[in-house]
């Protein structure tokens, strides 16, 4: 999650859900919270019985909308233009917490006089390359200053080597103007940026009516202060846009400016949907990073050998100047004795990446016969990615593919009953895929730890075997490693040494030769070396190849040799602080709410006495409090650096930085690196679009990643063809790809069947009635399903009068199981958000008719 | 937001043993024989989820028999019946033909989502109604079909006013909610009310779930969710026809008929009257040849 | 879970008679007590008390992370519900979670390894060590086949474009971190991907 990453230092949610329950106002938006997240859901109702208010703003009216104080419906992809408002409202009324903001946010600093915004340039930032579509975001720096950026995932374009220049951040405070005045002062930026976003705007481009808008900048604005605090939950309906960065990064300016971030019952809440989500992000099977948001080595960076590396990617000032200790450690856990100070501790040996090697592009290299063999873990592609025709005509391509599961799959049965055999443009004989289908086992036949949303981990006991041969992925993958190096045994070959040399030895369990999960948790923790005795937390982790650390964030999970603290159950009780520090771990170091120093005004004091969480103890020179403390322990309030003395790392940090890991220790209103479409927030249509951009003449995100083909077309702004708006989203009832629910008959029958949401004008004008049979088109492709007509879904006033109706899909369904259905990811295209290459299924446009589709029969009508 | 003191009493990873008093921890309540408990399904507080109709048919061992789309918003269940014996019901009222609601009532409103069960009511139809004696109350004040001993006559189904009871089509016998009084017996909190999200579903003695739903309502009021009242509670609607009260109660916000319920439930007495006593030798003989039928019937079946 | 055991007819007419609640009540006692309670119903208890481990589990779904007691007997799960220790989900449930032990006891839950051979149209049934030797085989091959040392420009690359991964955010920390290390950190695989791009 980058975009919390650039705004707070950290891609994680900030606040625990259970701290919900201490909010006076929520926002739910890109989530339907009471659906997709139930029992998280349940603290924003104990928030209500206190009195909150709760907002829902999205497209649909759902099951979260009908428990909210407000639903604010707003056109799918138009979420900016919406938040935008929002921070507009906050500036022109002078409603933002000030004494919290101008401490720790970046609002007073003066931004480089190169730096232009869309309003002046018609749409793109200062610094836009039209040929590389590319930003060089110089302008974008701290006047006289660079700041790099916090993110593993960013690689920022400037002009001139950013490493060098970044040493600026040790020279001296960043340029403030505390008066506000300074034209490039961030705080005149964003009033100049936001100016446009007014009501009607917000009316015009969202279709949300100026005054239910208005009605929530209200709400939201007075509960903010040293009394009141405001939470905003988001999920994946803000992620799958081209823009789903920017837009989270909206929620993070308006609640740094409301001063809400790490004080009970304030923060963002990241709402992610699969059990454990974070943990695959802060331990990565992604390509772009290696465990705990260190940056897996690129080819064309400044990533030739390891002292370069670390030159590149240790900040010179926060927390990640620490960055050579993580790095050591990780390599001294993955090459043992083999890496050491002269080999660059066999940093060699690490894979470098050459481009974007994310979900989106890989479909497109197993279609382009790149990829030739591919492992599926637990994830069912056919049904859950973007053009789904596209995808099974990539696995159609492959040599051999192995797929874990529960259940079969659409995705292992693909050369069977796919999309290519039913549409008759291949038969199962001119498939060559070798496909390994292998049973997985479930949580409770295996031990383990999940990392839930909130960055708890959780352990979870064995309890069963899996049935007949299920193997959990612990033993599948260690199995194939022990096969893999009996394979490379006794190769000279320097390309084998990775192989050869990674450590692999896990105590095995069982008749099976189950590796202990405990063992590899001891891994991931880290220990000492030489005489392997468990790390007790960060502190602990060095950089002299002494320490063996798997993910350094983790540290402190398993602090001793018989203490696993994710096992830990023992919450607090009715009279408990409710930080629940006895119930598993959170990284890092336990922290239950992120940047919590915040919890206390630029004096160490609570704000208040009913949002008290830690704070400054005079007498004992510490830091104390219910939680554990995000900041320096004995770092006082009143601590200056002492900047004739260049410091580095924490030492350039002053006593009222909360963000820790942002260079400058403030949170980023203006984010001067980190994000590759922007420094702020600007509202662009999704790429396929009924409209064109009400706000700029730039109609989508000119940085926005996209592969267009014959197979993956894009449908022009306001084609005619395809005139309604197109959502797909979750039920409650059902699991991502589905097989975990639609195979599972109690929950199957709950929601039997596909079905798409229209509402009931449109059906109206179609001659659609509920549970008609309908097919809806789009540019990749056309499926048939039932219509739902419903109220919930209502149709868009927008600006001049046009009017857009919205069409609605569960992604769920396919053929397997006892729920079925048409795949609604037939219908989405592969296009890319540009700082995660994260798809946009959540806004596209298409075409509805009656009727049914003839199978096996050409393609036909407007799609 | 502290979990029950108790907790910490059980916090190893593999406690190897049901928690004593279970129900005590989810929902303060120590179940004890002897008194009455019922459910208060506050649907001001359902989002719908259908948690309780799952719990329900895990634990007990309900078959999935329905598979398709109705199209009544995402109500896919229908309606309670021998293998359903929670139904969520969705009605939806966003408004239509113009403008949709935007602002509204505070905790539910616009889109209607109510548990539907067995009332399990103070004076049971089905029980009067019943002339084997399968169905009785419990030492909880419930009401529960003791399937070892009906034989399927059917009488208890046009007895109850809310169309709950329902003969299995798989053994021909009476089958409905029974508040699981296998887990009342162990001191386990009925599966559907352990599993609500948000507290929908209230287990607990019904003499607090009353005071507690009167309160509800009042809150409600003060917060300006008006409309708000209770049915099945005594003295209210659902508490009619000689009915009274029902040992499952609601809190509403519309109409009763709405939500499918009876504006003014009846005894059944006024309508059926089999009930013991009535044509018993008769009743014996006809019921020990029903059994013998279906027990046979259901072992041929396996 | 049958509750309903078969008898012998003669049992049942006996225990009918047994269990027949009218002559009881007849003598006085009232339908709404025990008088009517049946042999079924006085023998009746939860069947979690059947548990011989009792063990906690987290939910397999969405990222939540409710606790879940996982109730299991002579080596199967006999129950799951929710965890009321858990300062999440307080014994709480969604349906989703609440299907659990119909996820692990699902009818078309996968239990064997099957093996579709190239141009095949069917699966077949495969030994897993037979399988996971072929595995290795065809790992092995493609990275040799695929590998690049170096670029043209001398810059050590150390990966191989030929195989990829996809999937994650479902498994255990343990497990994607043996997934990280022997794809990428092993074999220098570097299409390593899951859910969680967000």
């Amino acid at each position: 999650m980058p975009s919390l990453g650039a705004t707070y230092g950290r891609g994680a949610a900030t606040l625990a859900q259970w701290d919900l329950a201490n909010s006076d106002f929520i926002l739910v938006m890109g989530s339907n919270m009471a659906e997709n997240h139930p029992i998280a859901f349940r603290f924003v109702m104990h928030a209500k019985e206190k009195g909150a208010t709760v907002v829902h703003a999205d497209p649909r009216f759902t099951r979260t909308s009908a428990l909210a104080d407000i639903h604010a419906p707003l056109r799918a992809g138009t979420d900016i233009a919406f938040l935008g408002g929002i921070i507009r409202y906050i500036l022109e009324n002078d409603l933002w917490f000030k004494e919290y903001a101008m401490e720790y946010t970046n609002i007073a600093t003066i931004i480089s006089p190169d730096y232009q915004g869309p309003d002046e340039l018609d749409g793109v930032f200062s610094g836009w390359d039209e040929d590389s579509k590319s930003y060089v975001l110089d302008s974008w720096q701290y006047e006289g200053m660079k700041v790099p950026s916090s993110l593993a995932e960013h690689h920022a374009t400037t002009t001139e080597s950013f490493d060098e220049t970044s040493k600026s951040t040790s020279e001296g405070p960043p340029p403030q103007d505390r008066t506000l005045q300074h034209p490039n002062c961030v705080y005149q930026i964003m009033k100049r940026h936001y100016a446009r976003y007014t009501p009607e705007m917000v009316e015009r481009v969202t279709g949300c009516r100026a005054d239910t808008f208005l009605k929530v900048c209200e709400a939201m604005t007075r509960n903010s202060g040293r009394d009141r605090t405001g939470a905003i939950c988001y999920a994946v309906g803000w992620t799958h846009h081209s823009t789903g960065v920017q837009m989270i990064r909206g929620a993070g300016i308006i609640q740094a400016l409301l001063g809400n971030v790490g004080r009970p019952g304030g923060g963002v809440l990241a709402l992610r949907g699969h059990t454990s989500i974070q943990g695959s992000t802060d331990i990565p099977t992604l390509y772009d990073m290696l465990p705990g948001y260190l940056q897996q080595p690129h080819a064309y960076r400044k990533h030739k050998d390891f002292d370069q590396y670390l030159e590149t990617e240790q900040t010179p000032t926060g927390w990640w100047h620490n960055f050579p200790k993580y790095a050591v450690s990780l390599l001294k856990a993955w090459y043992g004795d083999h890496a050491a100070k002269s080999n660059g501790f066999g940093y060699e040996w690490l894979p470098k990446i050459v481009g974007d090697h994310s979900q989106l592009p890989m479909t497109m290299a197993m279609r382009d016969g790149v990829i030739r063999g591919m492992f599926f873990l637990g994830q069912n592609p056919a049904i859950g990615g973007s053009n789904s025709k596209l995808v099974q005509a990539g696995l159609a391509k492959l040599d051999w593919m192995v797929v874990r599961d529960c259940a079969d799959t659409e995705t292992a049965s693909f050369w069977k009953d796919g999309h290519l055999v039913r549409d008759g443009d291949m038969r199962p004989e001119d498939i060559g895929t070798e496909v390994f289908l292998m049973p997985g086992s479930l949580a409770g036949e295996k031990d383990g730890t999940f990392t839930n949303t909130h960055r708890l981990l959780q352990w979870h006991d064995k309890v069963v075997d899996g049935p007949g041969e299920s193997q959990s992925e612990l033993w599948f993958i260690y199995h194939l490693g022990l096969r893999l190096k009996d394979l490379y045994a006794g190769s000279e070959k320097e390309r084998d040494k990775p192989m050869l040399n990674l450590t692999w030895t896990y105590p095995e369990m069982g008749p099976d030769r189950d590796p202990s999960a405990e063992a590899v948790l001891k891994e991931i923790n880290g220990y000492t070396w030489a005489d392997r005795k468990q790390l007790t937390g960060i502190s602990d982790i060095k950089d002299d190849g002494s320490t063996a650390c798997g993910c350094w964030i983790y540290s402190g999970v398993f602090p001793q040799d018989d203490h696993n603290q994710s096992r830990s159950r023992r919450a607090d009780g009715p009279e408990g602080p409710g930080t629940h520090l006895g119930w598993g771990f959170a990284w890092p170091e336990n922290r239950r709410t992120l940047c919590n120093r915040a919890s206390a005004d630029p004096e160490g004091k609570p704000w208040s006495e009913k949002k008290r969480l830690i704070w400054w103890d005079e007498e004992n020179e510490s830091w104390t409090g219910h939680d554990s403390v995000d900041f320096p322990k004995d770092k006082a309030p009143g601590f200056d650096p002492d900047w004739s003395s260049h410091p580095t790392g924490m030492d350039a940090l002053d006593g009222r930085s909360p963000y820790i890991m942002i260079a400058d220790g403030k949170a980023a209103l203006f984010a001067p690196s980190g994000m590759k479409d922007g420094p702020l927030p600007a509202h662009y249509e999704p790429l396929e679009s009924p409209v064109h951009n009400a706000v700029y003449p730039r109609q989508s995100n000119p940085v926005a990643k996209r592969w267009e083909e014959p197979d993956n077309q894009l449908a022009k702004p306001g084609d005619p063809r395809f005139p309604y708006a197109f959502t797909t989203y979750r039920l409650t009832e059902h699991h991502s790809g589905g097989t975990p629910t639609r195979s599972v008959p109690v929950t199957a029958e709950l929601q039997p069947e596909g079905f798409a949401e229209i509402p009931t004008e449109l059906a109206r004008e179609l001659g659609i009635g509920n549970t008609d049979w309908i097919v809806i088109s789009t540019l990749r492709g056309e499926i048939e399903t039932r219509a739902l007509v419903t109220d919930r879904m209502q149709p868009f006033r927008l600006a001049e009068g046009r009017v857009v109706h919205q069409v609605g899909m569960p992604w769920h369904f396919g053929w397997k199981g006892y729920a079925t259905g048409d795949v609604a990811n037939v219908l989405t295209s592969v296009v890319g958000d540009p700082n995660t290459s994260m798809h946009e299924n959540k806004a596209l446009v298409c075409n509805v008719r009656p009727g049914r589709l003839t199978r096996g029969a050409p393609t036909r009508g407007d799609g | 937001m502290g979990v029950h003191p108790r907790a910490l009493d059980y916090a190893e990873s593999f406690p190897n043993h049901v928690i004593p008093d279970e129900s005590e921890l989810t929902c303060g309540t120590k179940i004890e024989p002897g008194k009455s408990y019922g459910f208060f399904t506050d649907t001001t507080l359902c989002i719908g989820c259908k948690a309780c109709e799952v719990a329900c048919k895990e634990w007990n061992g309900l078959p999935a028999d329905h598979l398709g789309l109705t199209g009544n918003s995402y109500d896919n269940t229908g309606d309670l019946g021998a293998n359903t014996w929670r139904h969520v019901a969705f009605v939806e009222k966003i408004g239509s033909g113009g403008d949709r609601a935007q602002e509204m009532k505070p905790f539910q409103s616009n889109w209607l989502m109510m548990s539907d069960v067995c009332k399990h009511c103070a004076n049971a139809p089905c029980l009067e109604a019943c002339p084997t004696g399968s169905i009785f109350r419990t030492e909880f004040d419930t009401v529960v079909v003791q399937q070892d001993i009906c034989n399927g006559c059917g009488y208890c189904v046009p007895a109850c006013p809310f169309g709950v009871v329902e003969l299995s089509l798989e053994d021909g016998k009476a089958h409905k909610c029974t508040l699981c009084y296998d887990r009342l017996k162990g001191g386990l909190e009925p599966a559907c009310a352990k599993a609500c999200p948000t507290d929908s579903i209230q287990f607990g003695e019904i003499n607090e779930l009353f005071e507690r739903a009167g309160k509800r309502v009042e809150d409600l009021h003060e917060k300006g969710a008006t409309d708000a009242y209770l049915y099945g509670a005594p003295d209210t609607p659902g508490a009619t026809g000689g009915l009274k009260h029902l040992n499952a109660f609601f809190l509403l916000t519309d109409r009763p008929e709405v939500y499918n319920l009876p504006v003014a439930p009846t005894r059944a007495s006024d309508r059926v009257r089999p009930s013991f006593l009535t044509g018993l030798a008769a009743m014996a003989g006809l019921t020990l040849a029903a059994a013998a039928l279906m027990s046979s019937g259901r072992e041929r079946g396996r | 879970m049958k509750r309903i055991r078969s008898r012998s007819l003669s049992d049942r007419i006996g225990s009918f008679v047994r269990d027949w609640s009218v002559p009881r009540q007849i003598a006085g006692q009232s339908s709404a007590t025990k008088a009517a309670e049946s042999s079924l119903s006085r023998g009746l208890r939860p069947r979690l008390e059947e548990a011989d481990t009792v063990g906690t589990n987290i939910c397999p779904y969405c990222a939540v992370g409710c606790s879940q007691l996982m109730y299991a007997k002579n080596g199967r799960v006999i129950h799951v519900e929710g965890d009321p220790r858990s300062p999440i989900n307080q014994g709480t449930l969604c349906p989703k979670g609440a299907a659990t032990l119909g996820l692990m006891t699902m009818p078309d839950r996968l239990d064997k390894v099957l093996y579709r051979a190239p141009h095949s149209d069917q699966w077949e049934e495969k030994p897993m060590d037979w399988a996971m030797d072929r595995i290795a085989h065809l790992t092995k091959r493609t990275r040799d086949e695929t590998f690049v040392h170096k670029l043209p420009d001398g810059t050590i690359v150390n990966h191989t474009l030929g195989v990829g991964s996809l999937g994650g955010a479902t498994l255990d920390n343990e497990e994607n971190y043996l997934i990280k290390k022997l794809f990428s950190g092993g074999l220098g695989m570097v299409w390593i991907e899951n859910q969680a791009r967000v």
